[in-house]
């Protein structure tokens, strides 16, 4: 809100001028894929707006406020913690950090898709009273969930801190593009979501079955060698990497985490994280990034497809 | 000049589903045998609007009006056809439309402008203005929720015209808010107009439209039935009303009929002169203002009607109505008309200065449904040899006096 009352002072002193004055807006069934980006990128100050406005009334009236996007995770930890480390002894050595770096990605990721989900739904009055690019409200979902994602990095800084765990920082460049790819994946998602959800209402409730299943088929709680090393025995080592999620969630561990091998107290070696180099991640993500591009491009025209009839859908 | 709004071919099918299903389950078991029928809301509408026109919209319940405005909004998409807006549009089709009740007035007037496609640095320029316009001062900072109705469609209405339009859409929303609110509405309405700017007016209300727009449309079943100036869109929309109330629930169990609609609406009584002339013996041949007038309505009736009312209408040189009476409201007992007569309205004494004035008759029958009526066919001019202006002839009288100073 802040940042609404110097903007304000900013505008008393110079007026801009009207970017869209000459715009000629086509209402029509088929708008092409990159003029829809163009409308989108002509909104943005609406998607901020929208995250803005999910922020403050999420915690609205609750006590704990924005503590409670840091507690969740935090207990999330806790159960993981003792039921991986005390209870099933997996023995990997400072395993909450391990843990930390993975949750806060796939927090991340769920959050955005489940909000999303159901953005367009939740929105019916403005949908059916206001025109704008529809791929905002999805967007937003993703938005406020990026926000709750640095809040959440702040506590995984502080285990790190906490826990003396060093960084490999020759690996530090990679969590610029790991990031990216995930913001991009989780927007494709996003927006192809909240479209079908305004037809299927049943993706809301499909999507938690789907999300608990892709978890579990992220190398999040269990480290990426578990899965792997049986694999490549079968010439599988591909199948991994279908989950595209799983190259963000590696770079991270191996960025933050830092351990791929260690030896243990027994003086066996424990197999984590793959040993390729700062350049066979980029090369994973790469990929992911590529996929991600053509799922953004496939989410926006199924959507388009589909936005004709959201008014009267919902 | 360019056209602000083309509306090229633009049809709009909804599907009306016995039941809706929508959930994957019942979708894949009845896939493909979902039954609904098409419902043609909008049939090949071509309008086009020159910039800084102002149109209306007219149509009873279901005419497709809304949904037309709905399309230029970009709201639904048309199913085929395509409508190209130039410039800003910002549309009120129901005021405080994604106003979030948690947040306060001014987080909403931001999130609710950039709603609008307003950057956030000119809605912030334009923050006092919106304030001011809505009269909400120091709830401004209050949450929505807890403001009355009237405040959160001032606040609404507030925004949507702040925001600075190229097209102005508005679908009925001057019905909320006190009178003195929707005063300050329509005055906003005018000078936009006077700025250039080009408005869709989407109304129930002719009198609004005739007093607002330059040209209105009136739509029936999804079709556009009549066009050009208010007038005359305004006798098409009266004709296509009671060509709805006459034909009434025929018309859709038996399509049949559809075609010759015109021949089931001869009325059996019918107006077929009018004039307005003035009344006074001195002089006959023009109106000074409190002279006598008399309007002379002809009619025809084919049979003996029997409690027949009348409506008259005085209209402004601005197409405002400055004065209507129904003589069935007003508990007149209704005429009985036979064949061929004239119904005489006499006004005594006109309080009315220089101006062309319009004239508009309807007659109703003993149901209180109109069944016959003129407007546009006769006016009179009131020439006024006084040197007062205005509208109204008003006696007044004027003297000074001094007030003794009180010493104190």
């Amino acid at each position: 809100m802040l940042d609404w009352q110097s903007a304000q002072e900013d505008g008393r002193e110079s007026l801009t001028q009207h970017v869209s004055r000459d715009r000629l807006h086509v209402v029509s069934s088929k708008v092409p894929v990159w003029s829809r980006l163009i409308r989108i990128w002509t909104y943005r100050a609406l998607l901020l707006s929208l995250v803005r406005k999910e922020l403050s009334v999420k915690y609205k009236n609750s006590v704990l406020g924005f503590a409670w996007s840091m507690l969740n995770p935090a207990l999330t930890l806790v159960v993981y913690y003792v039921v991986f480390q005390l209870v099933l002894k997996n023995g990997m050595p400072q395993f909450a950090i391990f843990l930390l770096c993975g949750l806060v990605i796939w927090n991340f990721f769920s959050t955005a898709l489940s909000g999303a989900t159901s953005s367009v739904v939740a929105n019916a009055g403005i949908v059916q009273k206001v025109s704008f690019p529809r791929e905002v409200l999805p967007l937003a979902s993703v938005g406020s969930a990026l926000v709750f994602l640095f809040l959440q990095l702040i506590v995984l800084a502080i285990a790190l801190v906490v826990g003396r765990d060093v960084p490999a920082f020759s690996y530090l460049a990679l969590l610029i593009p790991a990031f990216v790819d995930l913001v991009i994946l989780a927007a494709a998602f996003s927006v192809f979501l909240s479209a079908v959800n305004v037809y299927y209402r049943d993706t809301q409730h499909l999507l938690e079955i789907v999300l608990m299943a892709w978890f579990w088929g992220t190398p999040v709680v269990y480290a990426y060698q578990t899965i792997a090393v049986p694999l490549a025995r079968h010439h599988l080592s591909w199948a991994f990497f279908l989950n595209p999620v799983t190259a963000i969630v590696i770079t991270f561990q191996r960025v933050l985490y830092a351990k791929v091998s260690p030896v243990l107290a027994t003086g066996s070696v424990m197999k984590i994280l793959p040993t390729g180099s700062p350049l066979w991640f980029l090369g994973q993500l790469a990929i992911v990034f590529v996929v991600s591009c053509v799922l953004f491009v496939i989410a926006l025209s199924v959507f388009g497809r589909m936005e004709g009839n959201f008014a009267e859908e919902l | 000049m360019t056209n602000a709004i083309e509306i090229d071919d633009v049809s709009k099918i909804f599907r009306l589903y016995q039941e809706k299903y929508s959930s994957l389950k019942e979708r894949v078991i009845k896939a493909g045998k979902i039954p609904y029928q098409e419902f043609w809301a909008l049939k090949d509408i071509n309008i086009s609007v020159e910039e800084g026109t102002s149109i209306g919209l007219l149509g009873h319940n279901g005419s497709g009006k809304s949904t037309l405005l709905k399309c230029i909004a970009g709201i639904i998409q048309p199913t085929k056809g395509e409508i190209r807006v130039k410039g800003r549009v910002s549309a009120m089709l129901e005021v405080g439309a994604g106003f979030h009740p948690e947040l306060s007035g001014r987080d909403n007037i931001f999130l609710s402008a950039t709603l609008l496609g307003v950057p956030v640095k000119e809605i912030a320029s334009r923050f006092d203005e919106i304030v001011a316009f809505s009269e909400l001062g120091a709830f401004i900072d209050n949450q929505v929720k807890h403001y009355s109705t009237g405040m959160y469609a001032r606040l609404g209405f507030a925004v949507a015209v702040n925001v600075d339009p190229d097209v102005l859409l508005v679908d009925e929303v001057l019905a909320v808010g006190d009178e003195n609110f929707q005063r300050k509405c329509i005055e906003r309405i005018r000078l936009f107009q006077k700025e250039g700017r080009t408005i869709v007016f989407v109304s129930h209300s002719p009198e609004l439209v005739r007093a607002t727009c330059e040209e209105a449309y009136v739509l029936d079943h999804g079709s556009v039935v009549g066009a050009g100036d208010p007038g005359a869109a305004i006798a098409a929309l009266r004709e296509s009303l009671q060509a709805g109330a006459q034909v009434g629930g025929a018309k859709i169990s038996d399509p049949g009929k559809e075609a010759e609609p015109k021949a089931a609406k001869v009325p059996n009584v019918e107006l077929v002169s009018i004039r307005a002339v003035s009344a006074s013996e001195e002089r006959p041949e023009h109106i000074f203002p409190h002279d006598p007038i008399k309007v002379e309505v002809g009619y025809h009736a084919r049979s003996p009607q029997l409690g027949i009312s009348v409506a008259i209408q005085l209209f402004s040189p601005q197409k405002e109505v400055i004065f209507g009476a129904n003589t069935r409201e007003m508990g007149i007992e209704g005429f009985d008309l036979d064949s061929d007569g004239v119904v005489e309205i006499n006004f005594e004494d006109l309080p009315l200065l220089d101006g062309i004035y319009g004239v508009a008759v309807t007659l109703i029958d003993s149901g209180g449904n109109p069944i016959s009526w003129l407007e546009d066919r006769a006016a009179f001019q009131v020439v006024n040899p006084s040197r007062v202006s205005g509208l109204v002839a008003l006696n007044f009288s004027i003297n000074s006096y001094s007030v003794p100073r009180i010493a104190n």
